[in-house]
């Protein structure tokens, strides 16, 4: 449950809006609730609704209007890749392609060992430092600016043994 | 030659290492023009102040700051402030660049806009890919709690005022300042009709100010050194300064603060060292993506960036987020870009929109991987010609500028694509890239 896991945190978000305004608190709920899984699942969203005093359909339909969200289990780690006109006239097109090429997959695919998904998205503010990407994760986000496809195959590689370090840890409780 | 660069006014953790650390904005002078404001000032005294800087918006309608603070219904209660921060428009990154290098002075900008539309509360209203910032934020509002710059009785008075950030979650349209209300409401991200507008119904139905990070950080200086001072740069009708975005095909894209009235020219070639590898400038978007297709000959290039010049040459300034265009590009291949985007981000509210941003991208796909006939390019403008003047919101209007300025100023870019057809088109499949 997320009320009892996150109660001190709830507590924060909802003293940010008037209280007969709760339901302004859905985005920064939900974004707890991904947190936890790098998904929402329909529990999470029933619970929120619970909270918040409005129904469960209208939690899904803000996560499904919203393309930050996840309703499914994706990669861990999704590398987000700006492909936007200016990153374009700068190569992002290419790069993301190579990068692509370089992990077996295709771009919206996920790699065999469900770590890593790698996909376009729109400008992210970041124009003038491209190709740049950022990485979504339960961690939050991360912006990666300047890129090369040797960084980036980098960055993954860290991103893979900490998944690793971190599963085996897991295993241990 | 270059002429010596004038201290930044927006940008001045360029000037000035640790901007962010508020000990050292205190040092500077900050939060000497909120104190000035709440101990000294009456808040309609503050707005005619802004009003008189001649202080225009800088989220891209260009309207006057002064004059939407004045139209602030002070017969409904309570009032809130709202700071757009989704900064989304592709080539845009100022906002993103104020808060991270200079958030005190944006934050003071939100303060003393409460106090002179007496809210209470004021919402910052970040793009949810700015984790990261909205948490640095968090931080500096928490600093100035306890240094007593925000809560109760601010500097002994009665006035108080909290400020809170609320992440949005990947949606464009949240940009758009109703779209933007709506979604801090916790509903979908869609525009209202309007009138009303937000000074008499906004956040919660209550009156309400939005306004863009730049604009806000502008205040404390017009405050603390006089709307006269702000006057004495930019043009008559657009004063003060002005931070262009620059990307695309430049050597130096980055972010470039200077007087409103500055030409392409001095903004691309001088400041932004000119177009790499040897190439020409052929085309500016001086409004990202929804900016229309601005050719760029001698003339474009001598024409000041200011909000009155720019329609002479077929566009508007907007956000000011020039993207240089050289002559490799074809722009059938570019409106293709600024189609899927907006195909992408329309909300789906009104039928002319979603469907022809939809009808446009597919054929602009068409087009673009050369697969297309001369009759696609004309049913194109068609489709993007019927869109015009039947939204509810500006998003639908952008989504045409580059497709028919694109179609009547580069006409010969897109008979090379027609060209290359060799079998009749067939039924294509739906983009991937959504
Ligand atoms: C589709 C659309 C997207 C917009 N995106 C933004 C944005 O990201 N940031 C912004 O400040 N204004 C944006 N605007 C403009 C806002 O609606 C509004 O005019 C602005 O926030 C007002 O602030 P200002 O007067 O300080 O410019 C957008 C408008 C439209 C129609
Ligand atoms: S014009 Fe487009 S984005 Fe704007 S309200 Fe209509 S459908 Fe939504
Ligand atoms: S276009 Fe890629 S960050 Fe703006």
């Amino acid at each position: 449950m997320l009320a009892e896991k996150y109660a001190q945190e709830i507590q924060t978000i909802l003293a940010k809006y008037p209280p007969d305004q709760r339901r302004s608190a859905v985005m920064p709920l939900l974004y707890i609730a991904q947190r936890d899984k790098m998904y929402v699942n329909r529990e999470d969203m029933a619970e929120i609704a619970e909270i918040l005093g409005i129904t469960p359909t209208e939690v899904a339909s803000i996560v499904g209007f919203y393309s930050l969200y996840y309703e499914e289990q994706k990669g861990k780690y999704h590398i987000q890749v700006c492909t936007d006109l200016p990153c374009a006239l700068r190569g992002a097109e290419r790069f993301m392609q190579e990068l692509c090429s370089r992990l077996n997959i295709r771009p919206g695919e996920t790699t065999a060992d469900g770590l890593i998904t790698v996909e376009p998205v729109m400008c992210l503010a970041a124009c003038d430092k491209a190709p740049m990407f950022q990485v979504q994760s339960g961690a939050g986000l991360s912006y990666h600016e300047n890129q090369t496809v040797e960084s980036a195959l980098a960055l993954i590689e860290q991103l893979r043994s900490d998944a690793t370090r971190k599963r085996g840890r897991d295993s241990h409780v | 030659m270059s002429k010596e660069k004038p201290p930044y006014i927006l940008l001045r953790h360029r000037d000035i290492p640790d901007l962010d650390n508020l000990e050292v904005y205190r040092q500077n002078g900050g939060f000497k023009a909120f104190e000035k404001v709440v101990t000294q000032m009456e808040p309609a005294a503050v707005t005619e102040v802004v009003k008189a800087s001649g202080l225009r918006g800088r989220g891209g309608a260009g309207f006057p700051t002064g004059l939407k603070w004045s139209f602030i219904d002070n017969k409904s209660w309570p009032h809130y402030v709202v700071a757009n921060a989704d900064e989304s428009e592709p080539g845009t990154f100022k906002d993103r660049e104020i808060m991270e290098g200079n958030p005190y002075q944006f934050l003071e900008g939100v303060a003393i806009c409460a106090y002179a539309v007496q809210a209470n509360v004021a919402y910052i209203y970040l793009r949810g890919e700015f984790w990261n910032l909205a948490a640095s934020l968090d931080q500096h509002i928490a600093a100035l709690e306890a240094a007593g710059l925000l809560g109760e009785n601010l500097f002994g008075s009665k006035y108080s005022l909290r400020l809170y950030t609320h992440l949005g979650a990947g949606a464009y349209i949240c940009g758009e300042e109703t779209a933007l209300l709506e979604s801090l409401e916790g509903k979908l991200g869609q525009p209202r009709l309007r009138p009303p507008f937000p000074p008499s119904y906004g956040l919660y139905g209550k009156p309400t100010i939005v306004n863009n990070v730049e604009t806000l950080a502008n205040v404390p200086l017009i405050i603390e050194r006089g709307a006269e001072w702000y006057r004495s740069m930019g043009t008559e009708k657009s004063p003060g300064v002005k931070i262009f975005s620059l990307s695309g095909c430049v050597n130096k894209p980055g972010n470039y603060e200077l007087p409103l009235g500055t030409t392409f020219r001095e903004l691309i070639f001088e400041h932004g060292g000119g177009i790499p590898g040897g190439r020409n400038i052929k085309a500016i978007m001086a409004a990202g993506a929804s900016s229309s297709l601005i050719v760029a000959d001698e003339r474009a290039l001598d024409t000041p960036m200011d909000y009155e010049s720019v329609p002479s040459v077929g566009a508007q300034l907007g956000s000011a987020s020039v993207i240089v265009i050289d002559d490799s590009v074809s722009i059938p291949w570019l409106i293709d870009k600024t189609t899927h985007f907006f195909r992408h981000e329309s909300c789906g509210k009104c039928t002319p929109c979603r469907e022809g941003t939809f009808w446009m991208s597919h054929l602009t796909e068409r087009i673009a991987n050369g697969r297309a006939r001369r009759e696609d390019v004309e049913l194109l403008y068609d489709v993007a010609s019927q869109i015009r003047g039947k939204c509810l919101c500006a998003l639908g209007e952008f989504s045409i500028e580059a497709v028919l300025s694109g179609i009547e100023r580069f006409r010969s870019d897109f008979d090379v694509a027609v060209g290359e057809v060799q079998t009749a088109a067939h039924v294509e499949q739906v983009p991937a890239s959504d």
